[in-house]
């Protein structure tokens, strides 16, 4: 059975909240909606579903994955050659610790942001989900991913609401 | 929020991205007389690099003049992006929304400008490959981690690389927004860059915590930056002036002043070229006063407590140092222009309501504090270096030479350019936070007067 992206586009947020309610009362499952906003709205604006995320464990992992890749670069480096410069012991820790900061401070960047994108679910080019652009001028999406019987269900369910529009794809 | 004014979505996006959807007749004019300048510094740069250093005001013993001078500078203008975008996210400063996202763009370019500067310094730029990338290249020699050669690039490019994904995490609603807005082969290039923003819940909560997940990331890094870049001066113990303890957060506290003037400077110019006024108003410029002058003046503490430290040891090389760098000339006249335009004029300035609040003041003394912050890298680096040291056999003066003022008007002129290429393809002002802003507040009713109120978010477990 193919999957339906239904939406239904309101006015205002309670509006928007009323059709989600609508839609939980007839049986539709939290994760199943989406409300899309061009707006962050506080959470729970609408009674929507939270989600739940992972993303404080990426910039843990990429501090220490950083930091691996700074003792390498530091120790492994000079002990590959172990050139004496300026007097100074092959490993000089107050110098590796610079480098050792940096590095692990860069990579838990990177591994955040790239944690920030995947618990986004993004890049997501290719879902054809159902998007007005008029969400980004302030109207309230509320998107219902349903098989094609529950269609007309929840079409009816939406326009009770006072849906402007809805659209499918 | 006093002055806040209430606008629709629609409103905010058509005023916002009224520079990045239609060109202002302004814009090409302004672009084209900074790639003139761009183009004539790439020459100066090609030139530089033809002919040798020798072309330069530098010869021993000053080997560091105003490239490293100006590198110091656009490192410490860089700091305004991280400070002002990220300490007020964490702070949740309402004030902070239309200022981010200039702030973060400003330390972007700023950085790359800086990066340049020790590129073209080091005369031979292709060498510096072999200095920082452990590419063991045929005499097997790695890189000195020992040297601040590497500590700069590490903790330059870990700020760069941290600010560019900073910028662009928060960019991606507005790249959202873009789409929505245009056709063709900028819808194609918005589609492709905002990865699919749809505004879901999901992607919405994740735009805040990394805000705040982020910010609390980049703070740090911030701090070292400038640290390490004062390390270059603080670790060599046989220059007078420079092997000093209180480097690191003077160079900070520095960066702060000189970062947070330039956000100023730049909010003045954003207000009057797009005529955003409904968005940069008086009351963040007043907000940005108060907070300079609190930086200003530990600075200028900063500035004293150093001078202090330099006469208490009553060591006579030092001394002579300072007595050369305060009253000789031409040294004294820079340090008196340093210090009027620095603190003297701009800080007792913003004491007055009514500078703060105004624009045009503002602008003015935000550019003279970075003159002054400009002269104290100057009067930090050269005069030191032209008197005898333990380890040089001579003394020496130094003129910076025409290429050497040119490489300084091509920073400037491609910082602008930089930042109003970005203007003319993506939002200034984040779109988002503005529409937040509006979402959040509401004129509540206290007794017989009705007053702004804004909204905070409680925390999630």
């Amino acid at each position: 059975m193919a999957i339906k992206s239904i939406l239904g586009l309101y006015e205002s947020p309670d509006a928007g909240a009323n059709a989600l309610d609508g839609l939980h009362a007839a049986g539709i499952e939290p994760h199943q909606t989406e409300v899309l906003t061009g707006t962050p709205y506080p959470e729970g604006a609408f009674g929507e579903h939270v989600p739940q995320h992972r993303l404080f464990r990426f910039p843990a992992f990429g501090a220490m994955f950083g930091f691996t890749l700074a003792l390498l670069y530091t120790a492994g480096t000079q002990l590959a050659w172990p050139l004496v410069t300026g007097g100074k012991p092959i490993l000089a820790v107050p110098a590796m610790l610079i480098i050792l900061y940096e590095f692990t401070m860069l990579n838990a960047v990177i591994f955040t942001v790239v944690g920030i994108i995947f618990e986004s679910r993004l890049p997501d080019f290719f879902s054809k989900k159902a998007y007005d652009r008029r969400i980004s001028e302030g109207l309230i999406g509320i998107a219902v991913a349903c098989d094609e019987q529950k269609v007309s269900e929840v079409e009816a369910v939406l326009k009770r609401a006072g849906a402007l529009e809805i659209k499918t794809a | 929020m006093q002055q806040h004014r209430e606008l629709s979505e629609q409103q905010i996006n058509v005023q916002l991205l009224n520079g990045t959807l239609a060109t202002p007749r302004w814009w090409k004019w302004a672009v084209l007389g900074l790639l003139i300048i761009v183009l004539a510094g790439f020459s100066t740069f090609g030139f530089m690099i033809n002919k040798g250093l020798g072309v330069t005001g530098l010869n021993r013993p000053v080997f560091w003049g105003t490239l490293i001078t100006t590198f110091v500078f656009w490192v410490g203008i860089s700091h305004a992006g991280i400070m002002i975008s990220a300490i007020l996210r964490l702070t949740q400063a309402e004030w902070r929304r239309p200022v981010t996202r200039a702030a973060e763009l400003l330390t972007v370019f700023s950085l790359i400008t800086a990066l340049s500067f020790p590129v073209i310094h080091a005369g031979r730029p292709w060498r510096i490959i072999y200095w920082i990338l452990p590419y063991d290249f045929s005499r097997g020699i790695w890189p000195n981690v020992r040297s601040p050669l590497v500590w700069d690039p590490a903790a330059i490019g870990t700020y760069l690389t941290g600010s560019i994904l900073f910028l662009y995490v928060a960019l991606l609603p507005d790249l959202g927004n873009l789409r929505d807005r245009t056709v063709g082969w900028r819808n194609r290039l918005y589609s492709l860059l905002s990865l699919g923003w749809r505004g879901n819940s999901r992607q919405w909560r994740m735009q805040t915590t990394a805000g705040i997940l982020l910010s609390a990331l980049m703070l740090p890094i911030f701090v070292s930056v400038h640290s390490i870049v004062s390390w270059d001066f603080a670790v060599t113990p046989s220059v007078e002036g420079w092997h000093s303890t209180i480097f690191a957060p003077y160079f900070v506290i520095g960066a702060v002043h000189s970062g947070v003037s330039a956000v100023v400077t730049m909010m003045a110019l954003m207000r009057w070229l797009w005529k955003w006024d409904n968005f940069i108003r008086p009351e963040h410029f007043d907000a940005l006063a108060r907070l300079l002058i609190v930086v200003g003046t530990a600075w200028f503490a900063f500035t004293l407590i150093e001078l202090l430290y330099s006469f208490y040891t009553l060591e006579a090389q030092e001394l002579a140092f300072r007595d050369m760098q305060i009253f000789q000339w031409p040294w004294a006249f820079l340090f008196i222009v340093f210090l009027i335009t620095g603190f003297f004029i701009p800080v007792p300035a913003w004491l007055f309501k009514r500078v703060r609040n105004s624009i045009p003041w503002m602008f003015w003394t935000s550019i003279s504090v970075n003159i002054g912050m400009w002269l104290e890298r100057f009067l930090i680096i050269v005069p030191a270096l032209s008197r005898k040291q333990p380890f040089v056999y001579t003394w020496g003066s130094y003129h910076p030479s025409l290429t050497e003022m040119m490489m300084i008007v091509w920073s400037l002129a491609f910082v602008g350019m930089n930042m109003l290429l970005f203007a003319r393809f993506f939002p200034l002002i984040p779109l988002f936070e503005q529409k937040e802003a509006q979402a959040f507040s509401s004129r509540i009713q206290i007794g017989r007067a009705s007053v702004p109120a804004v909204l905070r978010e409680q925390e999630q477990e």
